[in-house]
């Protein structure tokens, strides 16, 4: 696995796994090399100094723009911006949006936990409806935010939109794959991963896959 | 290469120097009195982006440059404002950001030509201490020489860059001399291919960012000597001292050409650079005149720069001269003395 550092994420996080198994991809394509990983701000950023590859740190919502300036400058590049759903979705949506609108080359992995979850748990475009957050208390019921499927609206021919869960690592592994080698064919690639968070989430044990299970039935698994 | 004499606008001059540096690509999102940077710069052949926002402009920039790639952007008024996510993120992790800002001043979308509005957001904006490198141009020849030393300096020291001008000297045609003899500094990669670099800009305890801040804060003042620039005009036996930076300081000098015309021992000092500051130049000057006049187009920006670094010691008085988002001409200075 080589990992580099003990993982800092919180005990039953999904980006541990989430991680390894993208470094198992970029050794697969063996671009371990050529890989540089963006972290956006929030709980993907503890992921810092976590595996054998270039990494660095950027602004919360700013990972999308920073990395298609990298891959534009180093075509030869395999550029990942590893973001949240609030980084996706809320602060940074508009870059996201116009990165996929204009097939930037580069590859997306959004960790959706349904939650702002390094501020505490607050509600997040993904929150679900009843979901009861600490900025609603008594539940928010938004419309869900299916991200791949709106950008599947505006994207060009070529580009890979996918969700994939943290308890399917072989899922994780084949959607990456599929994502990786979408950049290296030129065109945009994103991969929603629906991942566990039981300490906002505030489950323990089996109500933690549960709850991941839920998840699953509202934003729908596979190749969007 | 010889010096070539040319007939130019502020953005042809901007444009070229661009070209001249090395620059390789532009990030940029339309808005006055900038605008015309960009599409100066598409129109020579230059690489692009149109970005959505000023804040995607910004971190592309961010990405280019720790590729290795000299990147920059041009912004204006809410576009800076907006600027300053990315220029933090500079300033956290010492990239070589060049950014060319045309003040439009403010609040708000203020006005489109004319301002020195801009200086704190430039100088200090964003969640840091300011250190940046500003240069303030005073006319088109200066406008294409600090744009050459900006990227330079960017890629010689790590700190974001930024040319302060403002739409009035854009939008101007004038001759100027291209200084073509610049040798410019080579950009690299920050991440190198391979090296397995863990590069963090959020730190766990406040003791490790303490220390990066200071760290920093020492490069900044290490580099101060070469860096910092400015211009001494009929100082040797002035009893007045003006201070002006940017075009203000081009009609501050006509202004004392008039004042000396009628007698008075009067002088300018010009900071060239506002981050870092000249401020051994500045206080040989400031502590043997009568009183320092400190002239702009702000309510007083500029005066806060230079206040706070007087030496303490130094008690010459201080007026003030304050145009806020007008245009300071000449005569303007000329009746103040009169």
């Amino acid at each position: 696995m080589n990992q580099e550092n003990a993982a800092k994420f919180c005990a039953g996080c999904g980006y541990s796994v989430i991680l390894m198994i993208l470094n198992q991809v970029l050794a697969a394509q063996n671009v371990q090399d050529k890989a540089v990983m963006g972290l956006d701000i929030g709980c993907s950023l503890l992921g810092w100094n976590y595996l054998p590859i270039n990494t660095f740190q950027t602004h919360h919502g700013r990972v999308v723009p920073t990395m298609l300036g990298y891959k534009r400058a180093r075509k030869e590049s395999t550029s990942v911006a590893v973001v949240g759903d609030g980084g996706a979705y809320a602060i940074g949506w508009q870059s996201l949006f116009y990165a996929a609108r204009r097939d930037e080359p580069i590859t997306v992995i959004v960790v959706n936990n349904s939650v702002y979850a390094m501020t505490g748990g607050q509600t997040a475009p993904t929150t679900v409806c009843g979901q009861k957050t600490d900025t609603h208390p008594a539940g928010s019921c938004e419309e869900s935010f299916y991200g791949p499927e709106i950008l599947k609206t505006i994207v060009k021919p070529g580009a890979y939109l996918a969700r994939s869960a943290a308890n399917d690592p072989k899922g994780i592994f084949a959607a990456l794959e599929k994502a990786v080698q979408t950049q290296q064919a030129g065109h945009f690639s994103l991969v929603e991963i629906l991942s566990f968070c039981p300490t906002n989430w505030k489950t323990t044990g089996k109500a933690t896959f549960d709850y991941l299970e839920n998840l699953k039935k509202i934003y729908k698994i596979g190749e969007v | 290469m010889q010096d070539v004499k040319k007939l130019a606008t502020g953005h042809e001059a901007v444009v070229e120097a661009c070209f001249d540096a090395g620059a390789k690509m532009m990030y940029g999102y339309p808005i006055t009195p900038t605008t015309e940077v960009f599409t100066g710069w598409i129109k020579k052949g230059g690489e692009y982006l149109q970005t959505e926002d000023e804040i995607a402009a910004g971190f592309a920039v961010c990405g280019g440059v720790i590729a290795g790639q000299k990147a920059f952007t041009a912004t204006a008024g809410p576009g800076h404002v907006l600027m300053q996510d990315a220029l933090s993120m500079a300033e956290g992790m010492r990239l070589p950001f060049v950014a060319i800002i045309g003040q439009r001043g403010g609040p708000s979308s203020g006005t489109v030509i004319y301002s020195q509005q801009e200086v704190t957001l430039a100088c200090f904006g964003g969640n840091g201490e300011g250190l940046r490198l500003v240069y303030s141009p005073s006319t088109i020849e200066e406008l294409y020489f600090l744009t050459r030393v900006a990227f330079n300096s960017a890629w010689k020291y790590q700190y974001p860059t930024i040319v302060l001008t403002d739409g009035y000297l854009l939008k101007s045609r004038g001759v100027f001399v291209a200084d073509k003899t610049i040798e410019n500094a080579e950009s690299y990669p920050l991440v190198k291919e391979g090296e397995k670099k863990h590069w963090r800009n959020i730190y766990t305890f406040e003791e490790e960012l303490n220390e990066a801040v200071v760290r920093n804060k020492k490069d900044f003042d290490s580099i101060k000597k070469e860096v910092a620039r400015s211009e001494n005009y009929q100082t040797d036996d002035a009893e007045i001292l003006l201070v002006a930076h940017g075009i203000v300081g081009g009609a501050a000098k006509d202004a004392i050409n008039e004042l000396r015309k009628k007698g008075q021992k009067i002088g300018l000092f010009r900071p060239i650079t506002l981050r870092p500051f000249d401020n051994e130049a500045f206080d040989k000057i400031a502590m043997r005149v009568k009183k320092v006049v400190i002239v702009e187009s702000s309510l007083g920006q500029l005066a806060q720069i230079v206040r706070a670094e007087m030496a303490p010691e130094i008690a010459t008085p201080i007026e003030y001269i304050q145009y806020p988002a007008l245009g300071i001409e000449a005569e303007k200075i000329v009746d103040y003395f009169l």
